[in-house]
Formats: structure tokens, C-alpha cells, sequence
């Protein structure tokens, strides 16, 4: 971006791709599946301490197709699976995921019969946030992260696959 | 209540085919029996004045898969006396072969999600039981998932979903882009 102050009336100049990226990036809606103390841990960044909405975040919904950043906050069990992928498809483009967790991430330790081991098994992830649960501050890092690479996005990116096999 | 050489002689009088033994560990006494004559032990366990144990507190169940001598399941009913504040402990003894119990049902209404807790994790049957479905896995789910034959790892149940792909979108650079 540029900014001509030769004249009266001031100009910016840039591209189409740095005004819309900017957008996005400071105004991700989050949609929280939050399962367990990850979802706890998740509010308390909503609060006051650490206040998500200085990143611009803090437009919480819990309908996926409002939202465009879906945080999976906890364990996910093999009943819910399919629940978080039709919720991962209903949201709309662009979208983003952060995986939180050791659990999300991995399955932490609960390698059981019933428990995934990792949603990136069946949904495409992001960011993994480490810990058990993570600290408010590496869900704002993740964010930052999620910031990131939404300023190296292209509205190229999301030109819809023509022809045969395209969904 | 009744001490325990008391309620061995009354059990075994009124229990003559069915009743095994009565052990005790720190004051808390367990019946034992065999599987298909605990509703008649547990109706005369909550309407005999001599005992009125009024209230179930919990059926759950033991897989003694490796254990002599033993039917390999035995279902585990606690019972509670509200009136003396006063508990007993039955044991059902059910064999393998035909893993199957009267319900508790008709006595106590708790029984409904309990013993769908014990048939979903155990895979024992309750006859008589009004809605005899899984409770918490799910309703395809083929094992019995606490018997001590399962792996504890299951056996592929948490691998078979649908995988979704990004076919647009933005994608982590694979320079490195970032600081």
C-alpha cells in the first residue's frame, strides 16, 4: 500500500488481494466446538485478561454457516465425528481451522476404541495448538498464525475446480 | 437386618436351586446367585419387610474372562435401604454362552438406562426390558466394547469416516514464509 500526499484530496493505493485479506483478517468470526476443559480454557481468552476481540475475534457464533474460523476445543469421540464434518461443511469460504489441544490434535491420551486420534484424520487443520490445555496466550498465537496466513491468501486460491471431478 | 448366618440360612431356605454364597468385606455383605433367579431374589430383597431395600443404586457389571471356576459374567446389583441407611450388594452369575438376565424393570424404573448401560458395554441381555438399545456407543457399533476380549484400541471403528479435502482455499506456504 502507498499513500500519495501530492495533491489535496489523499490517495491509497494497493491491491485487491491486501484490501481483502485485511479485511479477513480482523474480523475472523470463530465457531467453537468446544467439548471439553479446552472450551473452558477457550472462554477465559474471550474474557476480559486476555480479551480475543483486540484481534478482532470476538464475534463468537455457534452457527457454522456464519462463522469462518472453527476452533475444535477438546476430545472428539467416534459418535461426534460425523457432526464435526458436516459442521466443517457448512461453513462457508473462505474457512479456517484450529486444531486445540493435545486431544483435538492427537487424542492426547485417550487412546481408546471411541476417542479420534487427530481430526486432521478427516478434516483439513491449520494450526495445532499444543497443551493441555494451552494458555490463553497460544490461542491468541494461533490466531495470529490463522492472521497470517490469511495476509499470504490470494483470491486466486478460491476460483472453484472446472470440469470432470470438480466438487 | 439379619447377620450374615442368619440371612445364609433364610436365602438358602427360600433359594434352594439358585443361591450360591453370601461373603462379606468390611461390613458390607454380597449375595451371590445365579443369573436367572435374581428377580425373584431382588423382588423379596425390596418387599420383605425383614430386608426393604427400597431404592437401586447402581447395576454394573464384571468380565471375569481369565478367572476359574466362575460363569464368566456377573452383574452387580447395589441396593440401598433409605429407611436404615443400610446397603447390600447382589451378584448375578451369568455364563458365556447365553449372556441373559430377567430386567430389574418391573421393580425399579432406574433399571430402564442401567441395564442398557450393562447390555451396550457388556453385551448381556435383560429380557422383559422395555427398549433394549445401546445407550452411548453407536447404534451401528458391532462389539461390546468393555468385555475384556476387546482391544482397548477397538478394532478399526475410529478410522472408517469420511475424509474431506480442501479443494480451494489458502494453504500453509511450503517456503518458509513465516518469521
Amino acid at each position: 500500500m502507498g499513500v500519495d500526499r501530492s495533491g489535496k484530496v489523499g490517495w491509497l493505493t494497493t491491491t485487491v488481494d491486501a484490501l481483502v485479506n485485511w479485511g479477513r483478517k480482523n474480523s475472523l468470526w470463530p465457531m467453537p466446538f468446544g467439548t471439553a476443559c479446552c472450551g473452558i480454557e477457550f472462554m477465559s481468552v474471550l474474557a476480559s485478561r486476555h480479551d480475543i476481540a483486540r484481534f478482532g475475534a470476538e464475534a463468537i457464533r455457534f452457527s457454522p454457516r456464519q462463522s469462518d474460523l472453527l476452533i475444535v476445543a477438546g476430545r472428539v469421540p467416534i459418535k461426534l465425528m460425523p457432526v464435526l464434518t458436516r459442521i466443517y461443511e457448512q461453513m462457508p469460504e473462505p474457512k479456517w481451522v484450529i486444531s486445540m489441544g493435545a486431544c483435538a490434535s492427537s487424542g492426547g491420551v485417550f487412546d481408546t476404541y471411541s476417542v479420534i486420534q487427530g481430526i486432521d484424520n478427516f478434516i483439513p487443520v491449520d494450526v495445532y495448538l499444543p497443551g493441555c490445555p494451552p494458555r490463553p496466550e497460544a490461542i491468541l498465537d494461533g490466531l495470529i498464525l490463522i492472521q497470517k496466513l490469511i495476509e499470504k491468501d490470494s483470491l486466486h486460491h478460491y476460483k472453484v475446480p472446472q470440469g470432470e471431478g470438480a466438487t | 437386618m439379619l447377620p450374615k448366618d442368619q440371612l445364609t440360612i433364610v436365602l438358602r431356605e427360600k433359594f434352594p436351586e439358585g443361591f450360591i454364597e453370601i461373603t462379606e468385606f468390611r461390613d458390607m455383605l454380597t449375595i451371590h446367585i445365579r443369573g436367572e433367579h435374581v428377580l425373584k431374589l431382588l423382588r423379596t430383597l425390596k418387599t420383605d419387610p425383614r430386608f426393604a431395600f427400597n431404592f437401586l443404586s447402581g447395576i454394573t457389571a464384571v468380565d471375569h474372562l481369565e478367572m476359574e471356576g466362575h460363569a464368566r459374567f456377573s452383574v452387580v446389583y447395589h441396593l440401598l435401604n433409605q429407611h436404615e441407611a443400610r446397603r447390600i450388594v447382589v451378584r448375578a452369575w451369568v455364563h458365556e454362552e447365553e449372556p441373559r438376565l430377567p430386567s430389574a424393570y418391573p421393580l425399579w424404573k432406574t433399571a430402564d438406562w442401567q441395564e442398557r448401560e450393562v447390555y451396550d458395554l457388556f453385551g448381556v441381555e435383560f429380557t422383559d426390558h422395555p427398549d433394549l438399545m445401546r445407550i452411548m456407543n453407536p447404534d451401528y457399533f458391532e462389539y461390546h466394547p468393555l468385555r475384556k476380549d476387546y482391544p482397548l484400541q477397538g478394532r478399526g471403528e475410529r478410522d472408517n469416516f469420511k475424509v474431506v479435502k480442501r479443494s480451494i482455499g489458502s494453504k500453509w506456504p511450503s517456503e518458509k514464509g513465516f518469521e
